[in-house]
Formats: structure tokens, C-alpha cells, sequence
């Protein structure tokens, strides 16, 4: 029996080998390193010396670190509120009784499967060209120059092309969620004349904090990692209105010779995540015990 | 599903005020909410089609149908983004991450499904690798690249590999939770048998999760076949492209063209496009199992 045993975890052992050499190798390694970077003024080249916790003192100092931060919270933030809003209604929608189910269904999940580049560069012509043409012709004050050319509004035109993205995956999670809530709930509800209001609020939203809460952790982490839509939409411009805390660590770690710097820019950008994460699941995880 | 709805909606007319009746006014405003979906797509169509003199300032000259449909564009396009080894080669890059995520994953996510409840190693293990979902790519991009070099794969290999590093933590806790869903008698039974462990797994545990291997290989596909980041930066020394790169290379080149930069994205945006049509059930599917699994 023993051995038996023991033969068996050898061969637990050995499957499970190849997945973790990988992610000591490919994650944990070069995790390691890049804390290491971090207390370096290392160029991405040459030599380099220790520098304590200089990088980060100066992390904290630094304007254009300080407005990629704003910039990507501000999208995330909105991001993640208009991405789970549309979504519900959407998901509510998509599985109501209507006609052509599986089409419509199919349709809203389109965004989801183009590349963010691409789709950046589509919207990106729709932005400089159509709408300020429509706006011309329309006379509409608003719409006569590319949103993407406003210091001020420019992060807006990156939002929408990342919401249209981000509301298929969502919303087919909350209507996978939807399907687990059975329906003599609802039959319950409606005889003890709840309005649809009620029902809404009393019943469905707290049937889907599970689902809720993949979602949030979920939008926010892609919407807080946002690079895509940048590279292709903006460069970060105008005038680093719209540079991403991804991008800046990109430009600027790989060609801009602020591999120490950035790095310590990347390991509180993890820490950031990190927290974030735990604390929105700490959340949703005190809803679904309360039910 | 709609059939048998169809039948309890004659049998039982309309007991309650919103359960059997089709709701056609959402049906409507659901169509039209798709136009949001359908005009970008239309745009880069007709535009692709339409030759550069057709172009007018107005948006109309861009909109409106192309006088004569022609494809020079995607001919030319196919030519400058050298669209056969871009697709050939994001094909290559794909397929072998979801083959290997299939291998490597699933066996991972099995011992840990088996043996975390009794095993404390087993469990560090489980929360050590899903903890790399909070890991992200920023921190790891400079690092990897150095890396990459010194082991000689800064190529497509490399970034095959990263990508099984990269979707480890959520497929891993995807089989691992999908196994609660295969009884444990199955492998008592093949165990006093005779069989070994690792031939009761190949023979009857991975056919049997075949629903998550789905789940696995779409979520997988998706989150690789359009990444821009990582063969930007392990591949950048390299003359290899995938069709996002490809896309990249040519916008700093050819941007200005506008009815050949459609061509372009149009090309880069059909084969999943082919794809998504053909495995949409699958693919839809795929991703609600892993949400409700997950």
C-alpha cells in the first residue's frame, strides 16, 4: 500500500514538473529580476549602479508618472462602470424572450474576437475623419474636431473604442450567470407582485454577485492594463494626456533608457493591481455571505 | 430549446406578464443597438474596396458604395504586410500555445484538483501559480526580453512559451475546478485494475474533461492570436511577423493610404472572423463554461 503510494505522487509529481518549471522560469525569475532592476540605474545597456530606493523616491516625483497614473485610473474607473453597466442591460436583454436569439447573441460578442490594434486604427479614422466631417455638415460645434486632437477630451475617445471591446466578454458572463437563477424564482416573485423593479434589485442583482464579481476584477485589471488602444488610437498624445502606465513603462523602459526607473514603475504598478484585486474580492466575498 | 417554448407558450397562453410572450420591441431595440457593432465594420469594408480618387473630403466620399468594387487593394496589401507568412506564422504561434496549454495545463490542474485537499505542497503550488494572474505583463516585459535573448528564444518559440506561462494561472484553475465535476470512483476503479496513474489520466480523466478543453483552447486563442505586446518586444530583432505586428509595421509606413490601410485591417481581421463564424457555439460556450466553472 505504501508504495503504492508513493509511485502514485511520483507521478503526480512529474506531470505537474513541466507547469512549474515554466512559471519559475517565465514568471517568478524574471519577477525577481525586475525588483532587482528596479534599485539599479540601469539603462537597458552597459553598467550600472545601486541606487537604493532612489527610483522610487523619484517614482513619486515624477509628473509624467503622476498623469499616467491619473490618466489610467480615470479610464479605468469609467471603464469599468460603463462596461459593467452596458453589460447587465445588455446580458438582460440578450436573455429575455426575443426573436433571433442566437443571432443577436452572436453580433454583440463581435468586438471581442478583433485585435485592439486594429480596432484602434478603424476607430481611430472614424474619430479624425467621419465625425468631424458629420460634424461640418451637421454644423455641430461639438463634433468639429477629432476628439483624439483634445488634450481634454482625448482620453474619452480612448474609453469608448475600449468599452465597445470590453462589453462582449462581460456580458456573456452575466448571462451565463443569468442562466444559473432558476426560473421558479421568478414565479415565486411575480405571485407576491413584485414589480419589475423589485425583482431586479431584490433578486437578480444579488443572484449574480458571483458573476458581479468575476467581472469586476476582470474588467478592472484588463482596463487598468491598457495598451493596446493607446499604441493604436493615440501614442499617448496629446501631450501625454492619454499615456497609460503600460505604455509609459514600454516607451520608456525598452527604447527610452529608463530600464531602473521604469522597472520600479512596474513593481508598483503590480502592487497597485494586486490591491486592487484583493480588496474588490474581499468586497463581492462579504456580499455572497451575506445571502 | 425554442421549439419546446414555442409549444408551452400554445398550451398555457400567456400566464404571466413576462415570461412566454416574445418581447418584440426589445428584439427591435436590440437590432438597432447592433448598428453600434455593424458600422465600423461596414466602414472598413467599403473603404477597402473604394480606390484612393474616390475618396472626398466629406463623409460621405468615404461611406457611401464604391462605384467599382475592386480588390487592387487587398492584392497590394497582401504584398507589403507579406500577409502569407504574417497569417502562416500567427497560426504556427497559436496553435502550438493551445496544444501545449492543453498538455501542460490540464496535467497540472489535475494533481492539483487530486491532491490539493490532501496534500499541503500540492496547495502552495495551486496559489502560487493562480497568484501570477495579478502579475502584469509591464512588470515582466523588460526582464523577459534580457532573458529571452540570453536562452537564444527570443523568436516564435519564445513567445510560444510565454504565452503557456502567461495563461497558466487561469487555465490551471479552470481544470482544477472542472474536476470536482469527475467522480474519484472512475480512477478507484482503473486503480484496482491494475492501470497506472498516468495511463488511468491520458485514458480516461482528459478525454472526460473535454467540455473545459474547449473552454481552455478558445479562451487561449483569443487572448493570443491578437496580442500585439509580446512579439513586439521578444521578437523586435527578428524579421518574423504575426498579422498584428504586421499591421504595427505597416501603419508606420503606409498609414497615409487609407483605402490600402482598410485592405489591411480587413485582412487582418477576417481569418478570425472565418473562425468565429464557423466555432461560434463553441466559442460562446466555451467562455460561459469557464465563468461559471471558474
Amino acid at each position: 500500500m505504501k508504495r503504492k503510494i508513493s509511485s502514485k505522487m511520483k507521478t503526480y509529481i512529474i506531470m505537474i514538473l513541466p507547469a512549474l518549471i515554466l512559471f519559475v522560469v517565465f514568471n517568478t525569475i524574471p519577477l525577481i529580476t525586475g525588483a532587482f532592476y528596479s534599485l539599479t540605474n540601469y539603462r537597458g545597456y552597459g553598467s550600472y549602479d545601486f541606487v537604493g530606493f532612489r527610483n522610487y523616491i523619484d517614482l513619486f516625483q515624477d509628473a509624467r508618472v503622476g498623469q499616467s497614473y491619473w490618466f489610467t485610473f480615470k479610464y479605468a474607473i469609467a471603464g469599468t462602470i460603463l462596461v459593467n453597466l452596458i453589460s447587465l442591460f445588455l446580458a438582460m436583454g440578450l436573455s429575455s424572450k426575443i426573436r433571433c436569439k442566437g443571432f443577436l447573441r452572436g453580433m454583440y460578442f463581435v468586438p471581442n474576437i478583433l485585435g485592439g490594434l486594429v480596432v484602434g486604427y478603424i476607430f481611430s479614422f472614424l474619430f479624425t475623419y467621419i465625425i468631424p466631417a458629420l460634424g461640418n455638415a451637421l454644423n455641430i460645434e461639438f463634433l468639429k474636431n477629432s476628439i483624439l486632437a483634445s488634450e481634454k477630451y482625448a482620453w474619452i475617445g480612448v474609453l469608448i473604442v475600449g468599452v465597445w471591446q470590453a462589453v462582449a466578454m462581460n456580458t456573456i458572463i452575466y448571462i451565463s450567470g443569468l442562466q444559473t437563477i432558476p426560473s421558479d424564482i421568478y414565479e415565486a416573485s411575480s405571485i407576491d407582485g413584485a414589480n419589475k423593479w423589485q425583482t431586479f434589485t431584490k433578486l437578480t442583482l444579488p443572484m449574480l454577485v458571483p458573476f458581479l464579481s468575476i467581472n469586476l476584477v476582470l474588467s478592472t485589471k484588463n482596463m487598468l492594463m491598457v495598451f493596446d488602444q493607446i499604441m493604436s488610437l493615440t501614442k499617448g498624445g496629446p501631450a501625454q494626456s492619454t499615456e497609460s502606465i503600460s505604455y509609459l513603462i514600454y516607451r520608456n523602459g525598452m527604447d527610452g533608457g529608463q530600464f531602473g526607473f521604469q522597472s520600479a514603475n512596474a513593481v508598483v504598478f503590480f502592487v497597485v493591481i494586486v490591491t486592487i484585486s484583493v480588496i474588490q474580492m474581499r468586497m463581492t466575498s462579504k456580499k455572497e455571505e451575506q445571502l | 430549446m425554442s421549439g419546446t417554448d414555442k409549444i408551452t407558450a400554445a398550451v398555457k397562453p400567456a400566464k404571466h406578464k413576462n415570461g412566454e410572450r416574445v418581447n418584440i420591441p426589445l428584439t427591435i431595440l436590440l437590432f438597432v443597438g447592433c448598428i453600434t457593432i455593424l458600422f465600423p465594420l461596414y466602414m472598413t469594408v467599403i473603404i477597402a474596396l473604394k480606390s484612393p480618387s474616390e475618396m472626398t473630403n466629406d463623409a460621405m466620399g468615404a461611406l457611401s458604395l464604391p462605384k467599382v468594387f475592386s480588390l487592387d487593394n487587398f492584392a497590394e496589401a497582401m504584398r507589403v504586410t507579406d500577409f502569407g507568412h504574417s497569417l502562416l506564422n500567427s497560426v504556427i504561434i497559436t496553435g502550438a500555445a493551445i496544444i501545449l496549454s492543453l498538455i501542460i495545463h490540464s496535467m497540472a490542474g489535475y494533481v492539483i484538483g487530486r491532491a490539493m485537499s490532501k496534500n499541503k505542497g500540492f496547495k502552495f503550488i495551486y496559489f502560487y501559480i493562480v497568484s501570477g494572474m495579478f502579475v502584469p505583463f509591464a512588470i515582466l516585459m523588460m526582464p523577459l526580453v534580457k532573458q529571452t535573448a540570453i536562452l537564444g528564444i527570443d523568436n516564435m518559440f519564445g513567445v510560444i512559451i510565454l504565452y503557456v506561462v502567461f495563461y497558466m494561472p487561469m487555465n490551471v484553475m479552470l481544470y482544477s475546478g472542472y474536476l470536482k465535476n469527475i467522480p474519484l470512483a472512475m480512477e478507484e476503479a482503473a486503480d484496482v485494475d491494475g492501470a497506472s496513474t498516468w495511463r488511468t489520466y491520458w485514458t480516461i480523466i482528459f478525454p472526460m474533461m473535454k467540455p473545459m478543453h474547449a473552454t481552455v483552447a478558445v479562451l487561449t486563442a483569443l487572448g493570443t492570436w491578437n496580442d500585439v505586446m509580446t512579439p513586439l518586444v521578444i521578437m523586435s530583432g527578428s524579421q518574423t511577423t504575426t498579422l498584428p505586428l504586421a499591421q504595427l509595421n505597416f501603419q508606420t509606413q503606409f498609414g497615409t493610404n487609407y483605402n490600402l490601410a482598410f485592405a489591411s485591417y480587413l485582412l487582418a481581421l477576417i481569418p478570425i472572423l472565418i473562425f468565429y463564424i464557423i466555432c461560434q457555439k463553441q466559442i460562446i460556450g466555451g467562455i460561459a463554461n469557464g465563468a461559471v466553472k471558474g
